[in-house]
């Protein structure tokens, strides 16, 4: 009896964890697997090789060029996002009281909308004849700047898409600053720039970091922003991996793209988690 | 310390901050309505009164983080109504503490030393003699304030309201959520701290006993105002009113109206009864007598007090170094409280007689 005995924790969890081996672990092994195949070739778990991950790293070769710009555009992204999201959370919080709900439904409600056509809106919007070169045409003003395809627009559009999901973490990060604390710091003789830095800032940061891993892990993996505003001028890393998948038909390059990929994400989010105190953003303490 | 004893020795109570009929609106609703005040200087004045009473309103105006819709509050005879908290020499210690939960416990000491930028060095050796002061080891310097017990948080946020060096400490019920025997221990330290710095303290809370125990002068609040003002052997022995007495500890009341033939006469009890109050009542015909359960005896005749009323032993309490008997006077509960020394073996339904002296009774409007 006791040799079959299993815990329950074990017995209640065993359909998810079933779930997870199957849906989850094997795809992902099966896509490190892959990335050591030989190139061009369907030869998992058969051939080992790390040409794929060298050929990554050849700077003959292009491939590089958008992990570069994928990285680059999702540190800026991020960045803005930081410096934008944050005087709306701390509005949202402390100043626009009654319509503070109102302005979050507003944010939120481009949600509901798929992303791809919101996208394509901003190309109406901007694109030659559009709502903004039309407009400014009959004005006489026109003809307006050529801004669509560009990496600027690409960025235009990721920090349009990935607000949201600064924002909403960053007002819960600064809502959980006791107002007790802000006052105490003040009555202290503390000036508002330092009660901002040395209070307000760090009991925050918990939000902000959570929003600022939030949108650098979305835009590390953004595609629609370059494919549709950017027409292509960029290709991001996602894109990339959609190409070798498909067109080129060499899956060992996608899935060594797929893990540096994995492996950059993971590690940026294990680092940041390992500074948060999740339980305590969670109110769970 | 020599300033601390100068500041006794010459108590010359002067005020240092004044307040002249103050008002604080919230849209309709005023949550204090007409408060004059003189705080002097050195003193402990506690404001007491139920949640709602205005209280905190009252101590935030006095922090500077209201400023009053009418009325004027003077420092030292300077208008600050206007001045924001962080100019004030006022120190709030908040209900919640308000420690900075990410900062050690020196670096919370530290802030308002750090603020006005004094070099590390002197603001550790300042943070270390405030630890002392206030008998935490110095260890505790590098701790992690979160993990500290809540006595230790206390003494963390006054060292760090001491680390300001305000002339006026202003407290919003900072014991209320420890439990009874630190709280007891602190009050009393709270006193001793209060008499070393000789600054001026002025405490909020909703508790009697902590009024009681520390204050130099208590002032009773009761929606928006001041209902009586004075020291706590003043209010306790001689309320304003019933809402003061009741709020000062457990009363007996008897509702009385004048009647000619017999003057002062009460339906309270089972048979009607004539009683004999305070020779001070200048009040209307009707008013309400008010006796405290201590000064309530047991007779052996009808003439052993002024007042002698008669009736059955209900039930008994024992509140450590004093009993308190539940006599039923017909559908009148009257509470007697006797030291243990003297407590008579009561037996349940036993008939007594029980009275007081007026002189130690005192009367309110009906």
């Amino acid at each position: 009896m006791a040799r079959l005995q299993v815990s329950s924790g074990l017995r209640y969890a065993s359909p998810v964890l079933i779930f997870l081996l199957l849906g989850f672990l094997a795809p992902l092994v099966t896509v490190v697997a892959y990335s050591f195949a030989s190139p061009k070739s369907f030869e998992v778990f058969t051939s080992f090789t790390l040409a794929n991950f060298s050929a990554v790293f050849d700077t003959t070769n292009s491939v590089w060029t958008s992990f570069v710009w994928s990285l680059g555009l999702a540190a800026v992204c991020t960045v803005l996002l930081a410096i934008i999201a944050y005087p709306i959370a701390y509005g949202l919080n402390h100043a626009f009281g009654r319509y503070a709900s109102l302005v979050s439904v507003l944010f939120v409600f481009p949600l509901f909308v798929s992303e791809n056509v919101r996208l394509y809106g901003w190309v109406q919007f901007f694109i030659k004849n559009g709502v903004v070169d039309g407009v400014l045409n009959s004005l006489g003003w026109g003809p307006a700047p050529e801004v669509l395809y560009s990496p600027g627009i690409t960025l235009f559009g990721m920090v349009y898409t990935y607000l949201p999901f600064m924002l909403f973490p960053m007002t819960l990060g600064l809502s959980m600053v006791p107002q007790d604390l802000v006052d105490a710091a003040a009555d202290l003789g503390g000036g508002r720039l330092m009660v901002w830095r040395e209070i307000e800032l760090p009991l925050a940061m918990p939000g902000i970091l959570i929003g600022m891993l939030l949108t650098s892990v979305l835009a590390v993996g953004a595609v629609a922003e370059a494919k549709i505003l950017g027409g292509q001028s960029v290709i991001t890393v996602v894109h990339d991996i959609e190409i070798a998948f498909t067109y080129a038909q060499d899956w060992p390059l996608g899935a060594a793209l797929a893990v540096l990929l994995v492996l950059i994400i993971g590690g940026l989010t294990l680092a940041v988690l390992s500074r948060l105190d999740l339980d305590r953003v969670l109110g769970r303490r | 310390m020599s300033s601390s004893e100068s500041a006794v020795a010459a108590k010359a109570p002067l005020p240092i901050l004044q307040l002249v009929d103050v008002y604080k609106r919230f849209n309709d609703f005023n949550a204090v309505s007409g408060i004059s005040l003189n705080i002097l200087d050195g003193e402990f004045l506690t404001v007491v009164g139920p949640s709602g009473s205005g209280k905190t309103t009252l101590l935030r105006m006095l922090a500077g983080m209201e400023a009053p819709s009418d009325g004027n509050i003077t420092l030292r005879g300077e208008l600050i109504n206007n001045v924001p908290a962080k100019e004030r020499p006022t120190c709030l210690v908040f209900q919640s503490l308000a420690l900075f939960p990410h900062k050690t416990v020196g670096e919370n000491i530290e802030f308002p030393l750090k603020v006005k930028n004094i070099p590390p060095a002197q603001r550790k050796a300042r943070a270390l003699e405030l630890l002392q002061m206030l008998r935490l080891p110095e260890s505790y310097y590098a701790k992690n304030v979160m993990k500290c017990s809540g006595g230790e948080k206390q003494r963390v946020a006054l060292a760090r309201a001491f680390a300001y060096d305000p002339d006026v400490l202003l407290f919003d019920e900072p014991l209320s959520a420890l439990d009874y025997k630190l709280k007891k221990v602190l009050e009393k330290e709270l006193k001793d701290l209060h008499r070393q710095s000789g600054k001026t303290f002025v405490y909020i809370t909703h508790s009697l006993e902590e009024a009681m125990v520390m204050s130099d002068r208590i002032a009773v609040m009761r929606a928006g105002k001041i209902v009586q003002i004075g020291t706590p052997e003043t209010i306790y022995a001689n309320p304003e009113d019933e809402f003061v007495a009741e709020f000062f500890g457990e009363v007996n009341k008897f509702s009385v109206s004048l009647n000619e033939e017999w003057g002062w006469f009460s339906q309270d009890t089972e048979s009607s009864l004539t009683l004999r109050l305070p020779t001070d009542w200048p009040g209307s015909e009707q008013a309400t007598v008010i006796v405290r359960p201590e000064y309530m005896r047991f007779a052996t005749s009808a003439h052993e007090f002024d007042n002698v009323i008669s009736g059955t032993v209900f039930n008994e309490y024992s509140l450590g170094s004093r009993i308190q008997y539940q006599v039923r006077c017909g559908n009148k509960s009257v509470l007697v409280e006797i030291p243990r020394t003297l407590a008579r073996n009561a037996a349940p339904d036993e008939q007594v007689m029980i009275g007081w002296n007026a002189a130690d009774a005192f009367v309110a409007e009906a």
